[in-house]
């Protein structure tokens, strides 16, 4: 397994933010994580990548304790948010290479040409960061998501700000990159359909506990729905679905 | 012009008051530390005669100096930690393998290369303008720069780790904390216009041994080894602190979550 998380806990100030959280994702595996605004998926994240202390339970990834391993695990995965940028003054070859150089890079350049030409944004490499587009910046992002060949991809909404076309070329690039290099995707969005064209499994999160999960398709039947939007809102509406007959997660 | 917008406009600016402290503390610290400064300066020259006024430009030119050069070393520091939260970088540098020791090495060495360029700056310019040439005192000004620079460092790590915690509203910690040590380091004046009662404080700063050991450079051309010393001995005391607080905050920080709010915001 690279990510095994049993029973993780966070609270801030008496609010439980994840609540008794289990689940594991497998090598080549894109694991979406679902739910509404403050439902635990980017606290869940944030506690993956050690940035967030958990108040209970545990976190392996690549079969290493996070809060003994961090920096081992750290330099085999990578991340990408569309709330985080790179700094706008710096040229984007320039982005890549500090990042190459934190990551170990070797062959900094043509590693960083390699992937800018894969994301088809090669021709922006002298450009200021903050003179792309969104579309230009969130491709940028991805770059530097894949600098470091990762094994593991936290991804945090990646499309989010992007218009329908770009967002489905870069949703067609991620998955295609993600087949050639056996990586493992932990994805968020809060576009059902994107989750269930790029997902091979999904968990649903609500008040920070898991109330579904399983592949798209078993938990769209699962639910007797349509689609997963429409399980979104049958979650969020219902509340406090666990008490169901139906007992997803389980 | 609308009574009713200015009053709404005003409003939200005072709001900002109510939420954070350290607003509130800005509105006194720059006149306080002004009045503290200047005041204390005016005593130092109502106290020496006219005949001293030359040496004391050279002090205050080499005190200008040598404040920027602390100045400097604290905001490489600082400042390359707020970029990265104007940037919303962040977390990009957080979630990377980076040790919280290599960020502040990295910030240190900054400090180093900025320190160097200032400090040339500003010695040609003395000297071209104001005939004033630090250069003539040879290298034995320099242990007291590296030890300014110490200091600055174990400063800066305390701002981030306040900047850390208490978000935005901290970020006047940046350019505020140096001057709240300014007016007790003796830096325009000795610790002898200071009253009495603030000379042990002046003297547990390693700030005020490098500023009264730079006017006996300047004025014998001999350097006081034992200031130097003191200097040193303090900042390590204060580097170590100042990491060992650095931590503390940093890991209050993982438990609430403020990094990647700080982040992200």
């Amino acid at each position: 397994m690279v990510i095994e998380v049993h029973d993780l806990v966070k609270t801030f100030n008496g609010t439980t933010a994840v609540d008794r959280l289990s689940f594991t994702a497998g090598r080549g595996e894109i694991l979406g994580l679902l739910g509404p605004n403050g439902a635990g998926k980017t606290t869940a994240i944030q506690m993956l990548l050690g940035i967030i202390e958990p108040t209970a339970g545990s976190i392996h990834v690549f079969g290493k304790n996070i809060a003994t391993h961090r920096q081992d695990i750290l330099q085999r995965l990578n991340f990408s948010s569309a709330y985080v940028s790179l700094p706008q003054n710096l040229r984007v070859m320039d982005n890549l290479r500090v990042f190459a150089g934190i990551y170990g890079v070797a062959n900094w350049r043509e590693k960083s040409m390699e992937l800018l030409r894969l994301f088809e944004i090669d021709g922006l490499a002298a450009r200021k960061t903050g003179q792309l587009s969104s579309g230009e910046s969130t491709r940028l992002h991805l770059c530097k998501a894949l600098l470091n060949d990762p094994e593991l991809l936290l991804l945090d909404e990646p499309t989010a700000s992007l218009d329908p076309d770009i967002a489905d070329k870069v949703r067609k690039l991620l998955r295609r990159i993600q087949r050639e290099r056996g990586i493992t995707v932990l994805y968020t969005s809060h576009n059902m359909r994107e989750i269930e064209e790029i997902c091979d499994r999904v968990i649903f999160l609500h008040h920070g506990r898991k109330m579904a999960e399983g592949p798209p398709r078993d938990v769209i039947a699962k639910f007797n729905q349509q689609s997963l939007e429409q399980v979104f809102i049958r979650i969020v509406r219902d509340g406090e679905l666990q008490s169901s007959e139906q007992k997803p997660a389980q | 012009m609308n009574l009713r917008r200015i009053t709404a406009l005003l409003l939200r600016y005072l709001l900002l008051y109510r939420q954070s402290w350290t607003r509130i503390m800005e509105i006194f610290f720059w006149p306080v530390m002004d009045l503290l400064v200047w005041g204390f300066l005016t005593s130092y020259l109502l106290q020496v005669g006219s005949s001293q006024v030359p040496a004391l430009i050279t002090f205050l030119i080499g005190s200008m100096i040598f404040w920027d050069l602390l100045y400097r070393a604290q905001q490489s520091v600082t400042i390359s930690f707020l970029e990265d939260v104007w940037a919303r970088n962040l977390l990009n540098i957080f979630v990377a393998p980076v040790t919280i020791g290599e960020f502040l090495t990295a910030t240190f060495a900054l400090g180093i290369i900025k320190v160097l360029v200032n400090g040339l700056v500003l010695a040609l310019l003395a000297w071209a303008l104001y005939a004033f040439n630090i250069f003539q005192l040879g290298f034995t000004l320099i242990p007291f720069v590296l030890s300014l620079m110490l200091m600055g460092w174990a400063m800066g790590m305390v701002t981030v780790a306040l900047i850390m915690r208490w978000g935005h509203a901290a970020e006047a910690l940046a350019w505020g904390i140096p001057f709240l040590v300014q007016p007790l380091s003796a830096v325009f004046y000795p610790v002898s216009v200071l009253p009495v009662w603030l000379h042990p404080i002046a003297w547990a700063l390693p700030s005020t041994y490098v500023f009264e050991g730079m006017r006996q450079v300047l004025a014998t051309g001999q350097a006081p080894w034992r200031m130097f010393w003191w200097s040193l001995g303090l900042n390590l005391v204060y580097l170590i602190a100042s990491g060992v607080f650095f931590r503390h905050i940093f890991g209050i920080v993982r438990q609430k979550g403020l990094l990647a709010k700080l982040g992200m915001e």
